[in-house]
């Protein structure tokens, strides 16, 4: 499918920076996302990538740089503000609360409220009941806190939380990590159907070949400098390795500030 | 098999309380409770189950119940408040200071005034309030540990009592005030009777309302048969307790001195029963806000969720710093409420006030379910261990036990019934 990168991106992030201490976490680095497009995030544990996604779902602040929605500037300083951007995240570890069940869940910080201000439980779980079932119909349990549930089963929950409320930008940050083979290809699925829909989608990877197969294009970051930018399609999963390992930036990307000079 | 041919019906294999959709630690709690009192009952041969020691047992519950209740908040969100003995103690002060200095004095407002209790009464739970939502603010804004800050706390208050009323006792209170005590402002028969008949309504309302809502969304319900036995547990309950209440008579002397205050003579033969204290219906209002504030609104929601995983309510766009002051302010305002009760009851302020009520209050709590990991925990549950825990103490006394024996009781209880709910939580593999 192709994808227009010639109007306005729905994200850009330019400049980022953000230090811990005097460590630059994330250093400059340049990313952006257009409707419709999956754009990988790949780099070693520390690389900062985790750490600049978390700039634009409002977990942290960036220390300088600006990020556009739509072209237009945006200050976001926490997550409220980022949900009201459309940016949805489903971070590694679900973020999920264990001792409420899945429509507590799915609704926190959204719940829904009857005339009288109190929460409406029935309808919450009524609409629980309909996602829950386009997404994945084997799941029955609704009304058991979340922690019983299995790895699949709380995935779908934090799945069904970020694409409910018409997300238009969706962060996913190793959303196939603590699954098996079926609940992957359920996630990719998923991603090509939401892609189709026009969203915008950060993917955040480890893996090289998740990553070719997935995204449109892939970010690689070292150090928390960007290494380079690439179409997959132009270049190799070993090249996105060495990109990983070594910050080469193989002929077919973009060389970002991170890259070796050779 | 004939269930094989009706697949469309729900499995059968429920038992008895899940049908019911009674929650089984709830019961076990009760039933343990249950036991207390009948073993009391057996060895005080028959002294303990009167009306009039229920009566007692009621109104000295009322103060710790009422703080537990708030308690529940704080722990469920993984904090502890020990200051909430010499919390009371600051609360209790300022609004016996009010009451007796400064509206007869600077407002000039003669004794027993009208709008000397409800001025007390407003003062001292917004005391309470400030008091707890600046202890708050240093537990979420600042980042001081809970347990320091109410360390901190439980030394602090406890001597601004002292140092506010040079630690002299204050007394005797205003009279409205004193109503809030428990036997001295009680409902009287019929009264009673009549907020009986309204909580049995209101409750089969709700029981009503809950139904017709699950099944506008296609929700299964329980069995009829169900409801109704349910309803009638409630119906049941709630009048027997009053019945139990009315059932205490005020003595005859008093009758006596009541009819003669009104200038009229009593008739011959005339009893009256106490009935509901207006302290135990505070409690009751309380533990059916708290409930509401806990299950059915977004603070309670927030609270729950804080408590069961803090990152996540953060990332959700829960101001958990805020809700964190929100919930201690909550705590302060119920000490104040609490003050109320214990010092009406007392007739006085005296500078021990709610010494040790900090231990209290957290036990009954955590007898009543509340886990200190964080996220669990009911209303009714605390109010229900601190009524175990009131009935071992007046129990023990009762049939004699020597003072050191009872604490030494009451403290392995407690350690006894979270051993309890720990091994019940492992078996049942609930969190």
């Amino acid at each position: 499918m192709a994808i227009d990168r010639n109007g306005t991106p729905l994200v850009e992030m330019r400049d980022i920076s953000i230090a811990f201490g005097g460590v630059k976490a994330v250093d400059h680095v340049t990313v952006d996302l257009f409707p419709g497009e999956v754009v990988g995030l790949l780099g070693h544990n520390g690389a900062g990538k985790s750490t600049l996604i978390k700039c634009l779902s409002g977990a942290y602040q960036q220390d300088s740089g600006d990020i556009y929605i739509n072209g237009d500037k945006v200050s976001i300083s926490n997550p409220r503000d980022a949900r009201r951007h459309n940016i949805e995240t489903i971070y590694q570890t679900l973020a999920l609360a264990d001792n409420l069940d899945a429509a507590s869940n799915l609704f926190l910080g959204r719940e829904i409220v009857g005339p009288t201000g109190l929460l409406d439980d029935n309808k919450m779980e009524a609409e629980t009941r309909k996602v829950m079932h386009r997404l994945n119909p084997n799941f029955k349990n609704f009304t058991s806190p979340v922690s019983s549930y299995s790895g699949g089963q709380r995935q779908s929950v934090a799945i069904a939380r970020a694409v409910h409320f018409n997300a238009r930008i969706l962060i996913m940050d190793e959303p196939t990590a603590a699954l098996g083979p079926h609940e992957t290809q359920m996630v990719a699925d998923l991603i090509q159907e939401l892609k189709r829909q026009g969203l915008g989608i950060f993917l955040i990877d480890h893996d090289v070949h998740q990553v070719k197969k997935l995204c449109d294009r892939a970010n690689v970051m070292k150090n928390g400098q960007l290494v380079g930018t690439a179409n997959v399609e132009d270049v190799s999963a070993d090249d996105l390795l060495g990109m990983i390992i070594a910050g080469k930036c193989p002929p077919g990307a973009i060389p970002g500030p991170g890259a070796i000079h050779e | 098999m004939t269930d094989a041919d009706k697949p469309a019906r729900p499995a059968q294999k429920k038992n008895l309380f899940a049908q019911l959709e009674i929650d089984t630690r709830l019961l076990g709690m009760i039933g343990a409770f249950v036991i207390l009192c009948l073993g009391f009952h057996f060895i005080t041969d028959g002294r303990f189950l009167t009306s009039r020691n229920i009566f007692n047992l009621t109104i000295q519950t009322v103060s710790v119940a009422i703080m537990a209740t708030g308690m529940v908040f704080v722990i469920v969100t993984r904090n502890i408040d020990l200051s909430v003995g010499s919390l009371l103690a600051t609360c209790s002060a300022v609004m016996a200071m009010t009451q007796t200095f400064i509206t007869p004095e600077v407002f000039g407002l003669g004794l027993n005034h009208p709008a000397t209790a409800p001025i007390a009464i407003v003062v001292g739970i917004a005391t309470g309030v400030l008091i707890g939502a600046f202890q708050g603010y240093i537990v979420g804004y600042l980042g001081v540990p809970a347990f320091i800050v109410t360390l901190g706390g439980l030394l602090v208050w406890r001597n601004v009592a002292w140092y506010l009323t040079n630690g002299q006792t204050i007394g005797p209170l205003d009279r409205n005030f004193m109503q809030f005590g428990g036997i001295n402002g009680t409902l009287g028969e019929t009264w009673s009777w009549v907020i009986g008949l309204i909580a049995v309504l209101f409750a089969f309302y709700s029981f009503w309302r809950n139904r017709r809502s699950k099944i506008s969304h296609d929700f299964p319900v329980k069995p009829i048969w169900a409801e109704i036995v349910m309803a009638a547990i409630t119906a049941v309950a709630i009048m027997g307790f009053v019945a139990v209440l009315n059932n205490y008579d005020v003595p005859r002397r008093r009758l006596q001195q009541m009819f003669e205050a009104r200038g009229e003579v009593m008739p011959d033969g005339f009893t009256q029963g106490y009935g509901l204290p207006i302290s135990v219906l505070l409690l009751i209002a309380v533990a059916v806000v708290m409930t509401i504030v806990a299950r059915r609104t977004r603070l309670g929601r927030y609270i729950f969720a804080t408590g069961g995983n803090p990152d996540a309510a953060a990332l959700s766009g829960i101001n958990t710093r805020l809700l964190t002051v929100k919930i201690f302010a909550i705590m302060g305002g119920l000490c104040g409420l609490a003050a109320l009760v214990a010092s009406a009851r007392l007739s006085f302020h005296s500078n021990d006030i709610g010494t040790l009520d900090e231990l209290r209050v957290i036990a009954a709590a955590v007898i009543g379910g509340t886990a200190l990991a964080g996220g669990v925990g009911t209303i009714y549950g605390a109010i229900l261990g601190a009524l175990i825990m009131q009935s071992l103490q007046s129990g023990m006394a009762m049939v004699g036990v020597d003072a050191p024996f009872q604490n030494i009781v009451v403290g392995a209880v407690l350690v006894i019934a979270v051993l309890i709910d720990t091994i019940y939580r492992k078996r049942t593999g609930a969190k």
